[in-house]
């Protein structure tokens, strides 16, 4: 994982310049430099973790990136995707694992809590790399003083999103902080599928023309989660969290034979996040249109209201897909044909260049450039 | 939605902006925005590659947080982290680095350094937590100085003993002489900031015109209201005419607010001197807790460092506050200093021109933009919402 320092990397000075030299507007040749300093690889620079490593924007890919990655490094880890595919002998497909932590607070809002996040989060991250979510297993961190019927009441909520997402939880583990040293309760799970053709998924497969697709409304659980905790004077009575498993819709693609290239939940981080990191990993353009993103009324008026973008806010039953052009429109009624995809819709293309950058034009007829969300001290969101 | 997607009809833009480059002629436009709301709405929704290349809109100094000077973000971690302190802040504040970090970092530092979207939320805090002692760092021009002091009156009659205030207010009027005073400076009007006048009205710009001859039209913070804010600009121009503009008429009343305005003069008083992130000392272009507020004004009650910090040698904000260098002319621009590691005033609060502009703009406003317009896809514009 590890770099030679000043090698002739790309970003490293001299590529730089090169780069910078190649093109004579100054303008762009400041535009170009910037460009050059995004694909390095980014160092961790701060000496203390802040909220902002954990708000799924720059500083969470650079504390991954720089500490997690270059030190536990291995080839399937290297992928960062939202779960490895792991190779079994004798098996018939390749298993997919991953885990995820919920630290939500409130336990519970309006449209679910931890518990049922803490299922359709995982299977979720299994669904997208087109494994069939299997088995769970989930570890408890209990604060002293957590009162037991909120906590039967999560569990029960557990076992029902379990059912639903045809995975059962099959072990555990649980711990008790004294009170203070946790804030009520804290769940994690990890996660087994079956992915039946390995390689037919990946960030590598995206290629300049691909459709993106989304599956529904941007937006609607980071939302009601920040109304919920009470922190801004806010009502949006019709607002509920989207949390949801998203396997059937995905299988009803897979089993279809659309050609799907890549898929991604946008939780933490939004959607402009995960076309951000498709956009970097498979080094294309992605290009959106403002006027075809489906965002709900709520969303856009809470939005509008705290000043954010809903293309940041965080999902939990909501992924990207890109899919080959021509199979793009038979995607889409698939995926409307699900009661997960029920607002399922296009909102762009992949481009040759530039690359590593996501544009947005703007519904006024205007275009920018959508960037990585920059340390957001955003509340807990799942 | 209602009430904002009407401000932002295309069809309507591109007429507004096909009468512009109508009337805009061979001649090159600088127009400036004072206030950082408006830059935000330029980038966000892609203005400039709506107007004609030779009008070019500057990004002035009305960003809050932007023109908070290094020392003052050191008195106010001082402050957070003295015992028993809760500080509360506006989110964006708490990035921006100090000589020393930030507030998020002092956070982290085990410092109780809170988000607020509201000095009301601070006051809620405070009487929550009556054993602590809660600052509000407040910050902001005429536009939320308003909310602070009613905020202290509130803490007053309700009796609050442990409410403080650290105030850096400042007032728009003085910084905007300073950049008219500029000998470097070519502008040929100005775009006035639509959420100060709702509380100041228009008449406190008349200088501007008087002694200056700039026009001004107060706008609002919708693209259409900037569109035809810079339509309104040029049409003074054009029509040999220097006046004050109201075109926020739906907000903003000529006289302002004279409830807003009596509260400020209830609770504050005009210091003599305060510094400028980028811009320096500037008379009397700030607000501080009159003597009736004194137990509640942090500077008194608490001992800060007050120390002087320089701003950063590389850093060339002022520049680019007075509009003399486009943000990507800075030498650190998009290098040394990015969003992640903000060197600049500039590059700190998403409202500062060079956050907008390496945010948002960057390739909009690139040579090839008609190459990064033709990779948008046209399928799906239109398509209903």
């Amino acid at each position: 994982m590890s770099e030679p320092a000043g090698g002739h990397r790309a970003g490293s000075g001299a590529a730089i310049r090169a780069a910078a030299e190649s093109v004579t507007d100054p303008e762009q040749r400041v535009l170009q430099r910037i460009a050059e300093i995004r694909k390095r690889r980014p160092a961790l620079r701060e000496t203390a973790i802040s909220m902002s490593h954990g708000a799924g924007g720059r500083a969470g890919h650079t504390l991954t990136q720089a500490l997690f990655a270059a030190v536990l490094g291995n080839p399937y880890l290297d992928q960062l995707g939202d779960q490895a595919v792991v190779p079994v002998a004798g098996l018939d497909g390749a298993l997919a694992v991953t885990t995820d932590s919920f630290v939500v607070s409130p336990l519970v809002f309006p449209g679910g809590d931890i518990g049922e996040l803490a299922v359709n989060g995982t299977v979720n991250d299994l669904a997208v790399g087109g494994a069939q979510p299997l088995y769970l297993t989930a570890a408890f961190v209990l604060e002293e003083g957590l009162d037991v019927a909120l906590l039967r009441g999560i569990v029960e909520s557990m076992r029902r999103a379990a059912d639903r997402a045809g995975v059962e939880v099959v072990a555990g583990d649980t711990k008790v902080v004294p009170r203070g040293k946790a804030d009520q309760l804290f769940i994690t799970t990890t996660g087994v599928g079956l992915v039946r053709q390995p390689g037919r998924l990946g960030v590598h497969r995206i290629q300049a023309g691909d459709a993106v697709l989304l599956s529904g409304a941007i937006g609607d659980h980071g939302a009601t989660v920040m109304l919920a905790r009470g922190d801004v004077d806010l009502e949006a009575p019709g607002l509920r969290s989207d949390t949801m498993a998203l396997w059937p819709l995905v299988a009803a693609l897979l089993d279809a034979d659309v050609e799907v290239h890549f898929m991604r939940d946008a939780t933490r981080g939004g959607v402009a996040t995960v076309l951000n990191e498709a956009a970097q990993q498979a080094g294309v353009a992605v290009a959106i249109d403002e006027e075809a993103l489906p965002v709900h009324d709520e969303v856009r008026g809470v939005a509008e209201i705290l000043g954010i973008d809903p293309l940041y806010i965080a999902n939990e039953g909501k992924l990207v897909a890109v899919v080959a052009a021509a199979d793009a429109e038979r995607a889409v009624a698939i995926m409307r044909s699900t009661p997960e995809g029920a607002e399922a819709t296009r909102i762009g293309e992949v481009r040759a260049d530039p690359p590593a950058m996501v544009f947005i034009r703007t519904a006024f007829g205007g275009t920018r450039v959508v960037d990585m969300l920059v340390g957001d001290p955003l509340p807990r969101i799942c | 939605m209602k009430f904002a997607d009407e401000f932002r009809d295309a069809g309507l833009a591109r007429t507004v902006a096909a009468r512009i480059a109508a009337e805009c002629g061979e001649r090159h436009w600088k127009i400036m925005e004072v206030c950082g709301g408006h830059t935000h709405t330029i980038f966000k929704y892609g203005i400039e590659d709506l107007l004609p290349p030779g009008v070019e809109l500057v990004h002035g100094p009305g960003c809050p947080v932007c023109v908070i000077p290094m020392g003052r973000l050191d008195d106010g971690i001082a402050l957070a982290r003295q015992d028993g302190v809760i500080l509360t802040c506006f989110g964006d504040l708490m990035r921006v680095p100090g000589s020393d970090g930030s507030l998020l970092d002092a956070r982290a530092g085990g410092a109780d350094v809170r988000m607020v979207y509201s000095p009301l939320d601070a006051l809620k805090i405070a009487r929550d937590n009556p054993d602590r002692r809660v600052v509000f760092y407040a910050i902001g021009f005429e536009t939320t100085a308003p909310s602070t002091a009613l905020t202290l009156l509130r803490a007053r009659a309700e009796g609050l003993g442990n409410f403080f205030v650290f105030c850096n207010h400042v007032t728009i009027i003085p910084p905007m002489k300073a950049i008219l005073d500029s000998p470097d400076l070519r502008l040929d009007g100005f775009l006035g900031p639509g959420h100060v006048s709702t509380v100041v009205g228009i008449r406190p710009y008349e200088f501007v015109t008087r002694s200056y001859g700039k026009p001004v039209v107060v706008v609002g913070f919708e693209p259409l209201d900037i569109l035809q804010g810079v339509h309104m600009v040029i049409r003074q121009v054009l029509e040999g005419r220097c006046e004050v503009e109201n075109q926020y008429r739906r907000v903003v009343h000529d006289e302002g607010n004279p409830k807003a305005l009596d509260v400020l003069a209830r609770v504050f008083r005009i210091r003599p001197h305060f510094e400028w992130r980028g811009l320096g000392f500037i008379s009397q272009s700030a607000l501080e807790l009159n003597d009736d507020f004194a137990d509640m004004d942090a500077e008194k009650v608490f001992t800060v460092p007050g120390v002087r910090v320089a701003d950063p040698k590389a850093c060339q904000c002022g520049e680019v506050l007075k509009g003399v260098l486009k943000p990507w002319e800075c030498k650190v621009f998009g290098t040394a200093c990015t969003p992640e590691t903000p060197i600049g005033t500039c590059m700190v609060s998403s409202e500062g021109a060079c956050a907008a502009y390496y945010n948002f703009g960057r390739y909009s406003r690139a040579r090839d933009r008609e190459t990064a317009l033709r990779a948008l896809p046209v399928t799906a514009a239109g398509a209903p919402r």
